[in-house]
């Protein structure tokens, strides 16, 4: 009836569009079904710094030793923590995870059965507090652990660093500069670049091995996302 | 390569991580300190693999029943408010965390810490350390009493007052678990000034924050005080099979 021009400005108040497709949710935004659909979470606690005073609650007298005091084979791994300034960091915290020198880890979470290894914990934690800036953990070399894609990863230890100014844990690892051939097919190792690798490779010394940890600076050590 | 034994194609569980905009970041300008420590390159991701999954046994060995009450040190009372805090260790598929070491430090009531380092004038208390350890049960669930700590000064910048709180270190089963941690108090007026806390991001600053438990506080004797604490969980689903075949 209304084919005259003129009519086709007339808006009928009665000619309801279709619904968009998404229709508008003012608090969700999406329509639901009512039902979950995806597995239902809880938010993490967040982190926060361990602060200057970490040393009350987180001193263990047995820290350092990732593998009993004595244990035959046992080696030193020592380092320092550096500042963005090239300053010792005296207040920090490392923790260390390993695998035993057989590339079996110290925990029931291990799918092939929990290492056996006498004396041995596989993890350690040691403060940077005597001598200033420098740790020391007395552990086991770790031997290789699968890669989980048919291949083996190179010996390392995970390595995370807690102190003042730090909000969450920082994440890194250790490797070892005589596994050249292991580290030349590691996993982790061939996605870095040269320069990177350099800042998690420990060089021998008379009773282990010494890493540098830097936080800031030209040799920033390459820190993972876990 | 493809490797036919059971240690070559390993089903490994993946830990979930929290969206960056839900995650403390590790610097923040605000708070100084980080300015020369927080690294400043992107960190690298690292898939979890068997050390990433795996974590150490540190249990019941570690810990002396005394070790939960933060209130009896040195043959007498610490001075203050007593105070039960309690809650449960979950991660966040909402499973009970059992068997898990959990390490409290904190100043005394005064907001003093027996440290050589703090020296600012408050008193220190000779029956107080400021150390306390605990094991969660089969349920997760953890308590331990201690005097509630009071606000120190620290000097990040003018009239800079750490809210109250209690320093938490917790293991779960993996080390992508490991979580160290600040309790905080119920409308602390000196949460707007506090950089540590504020660089928490808003949508999740309440998970750090103690909720007042009428339910627990005891008689003539403690105010309670309830903070549960949630672990990264896994993303297998919640209805996956346990050892005899049931849902769990
Ligand atoms: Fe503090």
């Amino acid at each position: 009836m209304t084919t005259a021009e003129g009519a086709s400005q007339f808006v009928d108040p009665l000619d309801v569009p279709p619904d968009p497709a998404t229709p508008f949710q003012p608090r969700s935004g999406q329509r639901g079904t009512g039902f979950l659909t995806e597995p239902f979470r809880l938010g993490t606690t967040p982190s926060a710094t361990v602060g200057p005073y970490l040393a009350i609650g987180l001193t263990w007298p047995d820290g350092i030793w990732a593998a009993a005091e004595g244990t035959e084979g046992g080696i030193w791994i020592r380092g320092r923590v550096l500042d963005g300034a090239g300053d010792v960091v005296p207040d920090a915290m490392l923790e260390t995870w390993q695998a035993d020198p057989d590339g079996r880890f110290p925990s029931p979470e291990d799918p092939r059965g929990a290492s056996t290894h006498p004396g041995f914990r596989g993890y350690a934690r040691a403060s940077t507090v005597h001598p200033p800036g420098e740790f020391g953990i007395f552990t086991l070399k770790p031997g290789r652990v699968p890669d989980g894609e048919g291949g083996l990863q190179a010996p390392h230890i995970d390595v995370s660093v807690f102190a003042r100014g730090l909000l969450d844990r920082v994440v890194t690892r250790i490797y070892f500069a005589d596994e050249a051939a292991a580290n030349a097919e590691d996993v982790v190792l061939r996605g870095l670049t040269e320069e990177q690798r350099r800042t998690l490779v420990a060089e021998p010394t008379d009773d282990g091995y010494r890493l540098d940890i830097h936080l800031q600076g030209e040799r920033e050590t390459v820190f993972f996302a876990v | 390569m493809t490797g036919t034994t059971s240690e070559s194609r390993l089903i490994l569980p993946r830990y979930l991580r929290e969206p960056a905009e839900k995650r403390t970041p590790v610097g923040f300008p605000d708070y100084r300190s980080t300015a020369l420590r927080a690294p400043l390159r992107t960190p690298v991701d690292l898939p979890h693999r068997l050390t990433e999954v795996t974590g150490p046994v540190l249990g019941e060995d570690r810990v002396l029943p005394q070790d939960a009450d933060l209130t009896l040190r040195n043959g007498g009372e610490a001075i203050g408010q007593r105070i039960l805090v309690y809650g449960r260790v979950l991660d966040s598929d909402g499973r009970p965390v059992p068997d898990a070491l959990v390490e409290v430090w904190q100043a005394n009531a005064a907001g003093r810490y027996r440290h050589v380092a703090d020296n600012w004038p408050a008193p220190l208390d000779p029956h107080f350390d400021g150390l306390g350890r605990v094991v969660t049960d089969s349920l997760g669930r953890y308590e331990f009493m201690t005097v509630k700590p009071g606000a120190y000064p620290w000097g990040n910048h003018h009239n800079a007052w750490r809210p109250a709180h209690i320093h938490f270190s917790l293991f779960g089963r993996a080390f992508t678990q490991r979580l160290v941690t600040q309790m905080y108090f119920p409308d602390d007026p000196l949460f707007g000034q506090d950089p540590i806390f504020n660089a928490i991001p808003p949508v999740a600053r309440h998970r750090a924050v103690s909720r007042y438990s009428l339910e627990r506080t005891q008689d003539n004797w403690a105010l309670a005080f309830e903070w549960d604490i949630v672990l990264r969980g896994t993303d297998q689903t919640p209805f996956e099979t346990d050892d005899d075949g049931d849902v769990a």
